[in-house]
């Protein structure tokens, strides 16, 4: 069952940027690509826990500001050489409001 | 339109069952309302875009009340009720379609405020372009308003087009498309102003004027709201059908009364809300069916978008901001752009801009799914490139055809070239000029190399950047230059890119580039920016940050130890070091505790030390003249005049300075970018040295006399490295590359180039040498940027 959260405006994010949101799970990072899509995934790449929200944002993915890994936004997933991959969490945008799948996120256990 | 295609459909398959009553709110039947733009244009009258006239409801038996509005559905009596009282229905069809939306703003009422929907607001503003020299504003840069914007602009308004967002049509177009649109809008005399949020209309008995949130004012003798649509849902909402954002209808059509059906861009189906007519065509032969109780499912269609503007060739469908993988073809010269993005070898998405000719060829594909991993490699191209190399289609190409746009280069030049004996690429830029401007054409002209030449010629790997362009640092800073790009989008247009927006290496290098060649009318791009000059402090490997303020001269007081004590105690700093740079650095500081230790600093009279930037970071000293019994100048403070002039630049790469008080050298500035040794007679300076990576000694640039030429020299030295250098070449490894002799030249022996670069300096640094911290310690930025987005910790569990 999702259980679509009301977070922010789509506007509260800059283009090709990247902001937080808190969660008992640990930090999520919401995407906002150049064409208005919205992603979110944990905020710590899969290689040394670097904050996703805080790398470059370029197509659909984002550089880590560590050591430069590569992540897909839609997947998790690092791409080339790399390998490791981060949690994706459902997420869509409603008449300029992003809403946030928090059926994992407010899980009583922070499993 | 929706009505009128049903109403067909059904007579179709049943003529007699049904008696029809038409409502509608319009004192007109109904007409192709897509083309009220031409209309608007003069390109077409009322009478050509007429689809049903009164013979055709007549010749069906069609009751029709046009200028009759319903205002209400008596469900349980099967009622609708008009101005004209109650009339009974079996089975009641709405087809209300959408209204303008007119945003919230004061003055949105004034007369002369205008929608883009129906007859009347054509007429209304075809009134108004009658007025010699009429102003229109237009607010909203999407299909609708750019179309009243064309047409408008025909009549010869003035015409300012409004947009909220950073590109034209942002919901079809990519940037660089939005971009080519923008300058062809441009051309044709039409203001574009993107990121535009409009504050009021203002006006005492009708409308004059627009203003922004940016406070500028643009006069209007018309503003037309084109902003969006709403579904025009009341009437569902009021009889308490089930509605969202459109009255919700079935895969039949049928709402959640089965005997009240909706069709047209009123409905909802499956989440989604249309606002455009092929899905209402669609929607028309599925509902007339349900009403002859046959089965019929409505399926959501890919939905294309046309700008009808003459001369403007644009298309867009599906997907193509997913992208998956993306195969980008840009033609700089002919201001041709296309976009394919790709999934699992299908196509998703397509942009299409200046040469829409292939359109239906891949949205057939994209619509049948078809795999075309097979043909990929010229995919591209479109219909005509299948099956052709190449080389082949180069060495198919007429004598005639151009080869380079900048230069006006055609092949034949290039092939007579090649005969005469320029075998490589820089004989053939020496003798023709060929991709010697902007070189996105180099490629072209190895292939004419090639084909030419044979087995002779080996084609190069290309050496861009980075994967998304084959083109050079210095190539791309000419092309900035030379053409006046002063956007991301429009250098990676008119330069080939072969991603849509670049990737992590590139961009900081273009908005650097940017910077330093217009830094008047350049808005820095905070995204195009690595973390820590984004953030405005060094990121720790362990996601924290280190604050550095600035001590100029590595000077310092007392109460600046006092506050940074303060600080480091507040924040709860777990390590303190003394930097080799002369100042101190508090490491370990939690991100959402920077502005509030900022603004700390800032009250103390600290600003940033950029310890994390590339552009000025240090100026070392010695304590001279003021102490040192060896001193022979004021070291100390010449080192805190150079940082006071130079910081808050930004430069290719890091810079660092210091200044010596005699040749004694403790402040090290013989390894510095550049260094001063104060000695009897003057000064000293020197340049390109290092102690990083590499370890080189400055090399002299000029002795001086005076503290002002030193200052004058360091000024055009930086100025000379922020026009020229490859962005991260260090000072050193810049000057090994142009020589020495050609900096000594621009900076020391040519006085008046001299005063060019440090006036070019200065206007720059009149925007930049400003403190960072002060300006991201406001509340703007706490909320907008350091605070948490949202807070889910507090939320209950479920
Ligand atoms: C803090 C400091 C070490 C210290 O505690 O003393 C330091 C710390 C870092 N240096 Fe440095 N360098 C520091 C003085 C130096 C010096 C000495 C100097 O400036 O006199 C050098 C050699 C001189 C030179 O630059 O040529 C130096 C040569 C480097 C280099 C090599 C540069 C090169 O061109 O070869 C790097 C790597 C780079 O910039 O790409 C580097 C990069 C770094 C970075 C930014 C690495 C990084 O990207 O995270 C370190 C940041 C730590 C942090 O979070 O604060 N640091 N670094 C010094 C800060 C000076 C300041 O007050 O701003
Ligand atoms: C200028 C312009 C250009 C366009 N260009 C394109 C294009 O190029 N391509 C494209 O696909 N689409 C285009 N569209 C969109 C397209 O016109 C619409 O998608 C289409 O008209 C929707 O049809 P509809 O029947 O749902 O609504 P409409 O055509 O708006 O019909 C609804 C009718 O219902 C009437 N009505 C509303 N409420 C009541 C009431 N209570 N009682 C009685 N009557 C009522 C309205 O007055 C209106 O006449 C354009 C639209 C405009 C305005
Ligand atoms: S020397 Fe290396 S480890 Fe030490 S601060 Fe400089 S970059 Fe970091
Ligand atoms: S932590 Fe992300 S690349 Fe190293």
């Amino acid at each position: 069952m999702s259980n679509w959260i009301d977070i922010a405006a789509l506007n509260d994010i800059p283009l090709r940027g990247a902001r937080v949101v808190k969660s008992r799970v640990g930090c999520v990072a919401v995407f906002r690509t150049a064409e208005d899509k919205v992603f979110a995934i944990d905020d710590k790449c899969p290689h040394e826990k670097g904050p996703l929200s805080e790398g470059i944002v370029h197509g659909t993915a984002v550089t880590c500001p560590l050591h430069n890994w590569v992540i897909d936004l839609e997947t998790g997933m690092a791409r080339g050489a790399d390998e490791g991959r981060v949690n994706t969490y459902e997420i869509k945008v409603e008449d300029g409001r992003i809403l946030l799948d928090g059926a994992r996120l407010l899980a009583r256990s922070a499993a | 339109m929706a009505s009128g295609r049903m109403l067909e459909e059904l007579f179709e398959l049943a003529p007699d069952t049904y008696d029809v009553t038409l409502f509608g709110a319009e004192p007109r039947g109904n007409y192709n309302r897509i083309m009220l733009s031409p209309v608007l244009a003069g390109d077409k009258t009322y009478e050509e875009i007429v689809t049903h006239d009164a013979d055709w409801y007549r010749d069906n038996g069609v009751d029709c009340r046009f200028g009759e509005a319903i205002v209400k559905i008596d469900r349980k009596k099967k009622q609708v009720i008009s101005t004209s009282g109650a009339t009974d229905y079996d089975k009641l069809v709405i087809a209300t379609g959408s209204a303008s939306f007119f945003i919230p703003v004061a003055g949105n009422d004034l007369p002369g405020v205008i929608g883009f929907r129906d007859l009347d607001d054509v007429e209304a503003m075809l009134a108004a372009a009658k007025k010699p020299n009429g102003r229109a504003v237009i607010i909203g840069g999407g299909l609708l308003g750019l179309e009243a914007a064309a047409a408008l602009n025909e009549q010869g308004m003035s015409v300012t087009v409004l947009h909220l967002m950073g590109h034209l049509m942002e919901r079809q177009l990519d940037p660089a498309a939005g971009y080519l649109l923008q300058k062809e809008l441009e051309r044709r005399g039409i203001r574009v102003i993107c990121n535009a949020h409009t504050n009021a209309i203002v006006g005492t008995d009708r409308v004059e004027a627009v203003l922004l949130e940016d406070q500028s004012t643009h006069p209007a003798d018309i503003v037309v709201m084109a902003a969006g649509i709403r579904p025009e849902t009341r009437l569902g909402i009021d009889a308490g059908l089930h509605t969202e954002r459109g009255i919700v209808v079935s895969d039949g059509m049928q709402t959640s009364d089965p005997d009240i059906l909706a069709l047209g861009e009123c409905v909802e189906h499956d989440g989604v809300v249309y606002g455009l007519v092929a899905p209402l065509y669609d929607m028309a032969k599925v509902l007339a069916r349900t009403l002859t109780d046959e089965v019929a499912a409505f399926k959501a269609p890919e939905v294309s978008t046309k700008l009808k503007v003459t001369g403007v060739d644009l298309f867009s469908v599906g997907d193509f901001g997913e992208e998956y993988e993306e195969i980008v073809f840009r033609d700089p010269a002919q201001g041709v752009y296309k976009r394919i993005t790709l999934h699992e070898d299908r196509i998703v998405g397509l942009v299409m801009y200046g040469d829409t000719r292939d359109s239906s060829w891949f949205f057939d594909k994209l619509k049948t799914h078809e795999d075309i991993s097979e043909i990929r490699g010229t995919l591209i191209f479109g219909s005509a490139g299948q099956g052709i190399d190449p080389l082949a289609a180069v060495a198919a190409m007429s004598d005639n055809s151009e080869i380079c746009g900048c230069n006006g280069v055609c092949k034949g030049t290039i092939v007579t070239a090649i005969n005469g004996g320029a075998t490589d690429l820089g004989a053939i830029r020496a003798v023709t000029k060929a991709s010697a401007s902007c070189g996105s054409c180099t490629g072209l002209v190895e292939q004419v190399l090639s084909s030419t030449l044979g087995d002779d010629f080996i084609l190069p790997a290309a050496s861009g950047i980075c994967a998304c362009t084959d083109l050079s640092h210095a190539d791309i800073r000419r092309v900035i230059k030379s053409r006046s790009l002063k956007t991301i989008p429009a250098l990676m247009q008119e330069a080939g890119w072969k991603t849509s927006c670049g990737c992590h290496v590139c961009r900081p290098a273009l908005n650097y580039y940017m910077i330093a060649e217009w830094p008047l009318e350049y808005a820095d791009d905070l995204q195009s920016r690595f973390v820590n000059e984004r953030n405005h402090a060094n990121i720790q490997k362990d996601g924290t940050y280190s604050v550095v303020p600035r001590m100029w001269g590595g000077m310092t007081t007392p109460t600046e130890l006092r506050a940074i004590a303060d600080a480091a105690e507040k924040y709860k700093v777990p390590t303190i070091h003394v930097t080799g740079g002369q100042r101190i650095d508090l490491l370990g500081v939690q991100r959402q505790d920077l502005p509030e230790m900022w603004a700390d600093l800032n009250a103390a009279g600290m600003v940033s030390g950029h310890a994390y930037s590339k552009g000025l970071r240090t100026v070392k000293t010695c304590v001279g003249t003021d102490h040192c019994r060896f001193g022979t100048q004021d070291s100390t403070g010449l080192g805190i005049q150079l940082e006071k002039m130079l910081w808050g630049s930004w430069t290719p790469h890091k810079v660092k300075l210091a200044v010596s008080g005699c040749p004694r050298n403790c402040a090290e500035a013989t390894c510095k970018d550049l260094g001063v040794i104060c000695v009897d007679s003057g000064y000293e300076v020197s340049v390109a040295g290092a102690a990083g990576m590499e370890l080189k000694q400055t090399e002299a640039l000029a002795k001086v006399e005076t503290e002002a030429e030193v200052l004058d020299l360091a000024a055009a030295f930086i100025q000379l490295y922020r026009e020229h250098a490859a962005y991260l070449d260090r000072p050193y490894k810049w000057v090994a590359k142009v020589g020495l002799d050609w900096v000594i030249e621009r900076v020391v022996d040519d006085l008046e180039n001299r005063a060019a670069l440090c006036e070019r300096f200065e206007i720059s640094q009149s925007v930049y040498r400003a403190d960072p911290w002060a300006k991201q310690a406001t509340p703007e930025f706490q909320a907008n940027k350091w605070a948490a987005l949202a807070d889910l910790t507090l939320e209950a569990a479920e």
